[in-house]
């Protein structure tokens, strides 16, 4: 038994360092793919191509100024990125990495918690990150930040909608609500995403609203809104705020990666010859490439897609999301009759 | 009216087709012409590794020409700080002593001649006012201080070096074209 709280622990550190790695640098790759789309060459100063410019960015926060206004509520004000970050270090818990390691006999699963709600446990958590956001505008007592803590409260609370009807057609298909079934079901090119195309695309463009990425960033909204809801943070708060998008896209990638793209699966993985736990590397390393794909994705489509209007965004969101997931789910359920 | 490119659309508020309605399309080919933007000539260069290619009449840093037995050229008439439209020159003229012929060419020398670089446009106008060929522009860069003080520079930056080897080449700004230019009687200036 202690011997299964160890080894949890270990692997949910692990987890927890790399999506904060991987967070750490997707910042300095966007930084480099937006050069890029923009025919520049992005940062490269700071260490040979540039890869010490998270630290350097890092560095530069923790060094700023702590400013809190005068009539914020401190603690709501404190407690708004703390909560986001938080809530974005969480889902990760119930994501099946890779395939199970072999050692002595033994397996260990590449996965914190096998809960069999894995999905509704992903939506418990996701829904409770815009109170990070919500908490931190209203605690700021500033206009532009309540007006942002508004929009993103209402942008992911339309959106979260569509997005689990979206996945209810995924659940109808596995029977199961645990992640690693429907991984699982997805062995080799068995891909969900070939059978819920249109349920894939919602559940995408839910996503990007989600994490407040373009072109659904109103709550951020430098135009309009200053910066949103975090206009009155500065130092390691502001940090928790843009560090947490990142997490929370890694997070949408690797969860995008496991209901759709067959998870740690790939095409003539049997075929191969490779030992169990030289498979487990491999899965990981696949599941690993899907995730990276799909940051790009989130990135390539920033710099791509101007900001939606409000009204254009809640228009989608409602009258073409919404009653398109539910269209989703009315021909999976016949065709699941029929056969 | 005539458009300025072939390129202009008439905006209209017409009724959005279906297609157009969806995005999707729209969205696509957007991510497209990005993502071909990912695999073009970068237009940022890395700076002080790579430098760009400077035309050869670039006009840059001025310098004061000595003649070919290393005498100053320039005489202090003034000219070239008439001619400034940022009026970056000054300059105080004296007279040769004897025993200096070996340094000015004229008997009037310019004992200062100084030249704001941070008031300078780089529009190349004491140059063609120049009666006496003796300051051009050169495709040197003014390099960049941390105080405004450094940047008047004075004759110890502008005026060449004696050593023949180490003289600047201007020939490239004195083409036949140029010197026909300079003798043109209905230029003001050349008058």
């Amino acid at each position: 038994m202690i011997f299964i709280v160890i080894y949890k622990t270990i692997l949910a550190s692990v987890i927890l360092i790399m999506s904060l790695l991987v967070a750490m640098y997707s910042t300095l790759i966007e930084r480099k793919v937006a050069g890029w789309f923009q025919d520049r060459l992005g940062p490269d100063r700071a260490g040979p191509w540039g890869i010490f410019q998270p630290l350097a960015d890092g560095i530069k926060l923790f060094f700023k100024e702590e400013f809190m206004p005068n009539t914020a509520d401190k603690f709501l004000y404190i407690l708004g990125p703390s909560l986001t970050m938080f809530i974005a270090c969480l889902t990760s818990a119930v994501i099946p990495w890779g395939p199970d390691l072999v050692i002595g006999g033994k397996t260990y699963p590449l996965q914190v918690a096998d809960i069999n709600i894995g999905i509704l446990y992903i939506f418990a958590i996701v829904s409770i990150g815009v109170y990070g956001i919500m908490i931190g505008g209203w605690a700021s007592n500033n206009k532009y930040s309540l007006l942002g803590a508004v929009r993103a409260s209402s942008q992911m609370i339309s959106y979260e909608l569509a997005m689990s009807l979206s996945i209810i057609s995924i659940v109808m298909m596995t029977g199961s609500l645990s992640m690693r079934d429907i991984v699982a079901q997805q062995q080799g090119f068995n891909w969900n995403i070939f059978y819920q195309p249109l349920g894939f695309l919602i559940f995408l463009i839910c996503a990007f609203a989600e994490t407040n990425r373009s072109p659904f960033d109103l709550p951020e909204c430098e135009t309009e809104l200053i910066g949103g809801y975090h206009t009155e943070y500065s130092s390691m708060k502001l940090g928790f705020y843009l560090f947490s998008e990142y997490i929370n896209m890694f997070i949408s990638g690797a969860v995008m990666a496991t209901l759709f793209l067959g998870g740690y699966h790939f095409p003539f993985i049997d075929r191969l010859g490779l030992s169990s736990n030289a498979m487990a590397v491999a899965g990981f390393l696949v599941f690993f490439a899907k995730i990276t794909f799909f940051g790009f994705v989130f990135m390539w489509v920033r710099w791509t897609l101007p900001r939606f209007r409000y009204d254009q965004l809640m228009r989608l969101g409602w009258k073409t999301l919404i009653p398109l997931a539910i269209l989703n789910i009315i021909v999976t359920g016949v065709v699941i009759l029929l056969k | 009216m005539l458009p300025l490119s072939n390129r202009s659309r008439v905006v209209s508020d017409k009724k959005m087709t279906f297609l157009e309605r969806i995005y999707l399309p729209a969205v696509l080919t957007g991510m497209g012409i990005t993502f071909g933007h990912l695999f073009r000539k970068k237009t940022t260069i890395r700076y002080p590794e790579v430098r760009r290619e400077f035309s050869e009449v670039y006009r840059g840093q001025h310098v004061l020409k000595r003649d070919d037995e290393g005498r100053e050229r320039c005489t202090a008439c003034g000219l070239c700080a008439i001619a400034c439209p940022a009026e970056a020159i000054i300059m105080v003229a004296a007279e040769r002593l004897p025993g200096k012929e070996h340094l000015y060419r004229e008997e009037k020398y310019a004992a200062v001649y100084e030249i704001n670089m941070l008031r300078c446009i780089f529009c190349g106008l004491c140059e063609e006012a120049c009666p006496k060929e003796a300051i051009f522009l050169t495709k040197r860069m003014v390099a960049s201080e941390y105080e405004r003080e450094p940047f008047i520079y004075g004759k110890e930056i502008l005026l060449e070096p004696l050593d023949p080897a180490l003289r600047i080449d201007v020939s490239k700004r004195q083409t036949p074209e140029v010197l026909h230019f300079k003798l043109d009687k209905t230029q003001k200036h050349n008058l």
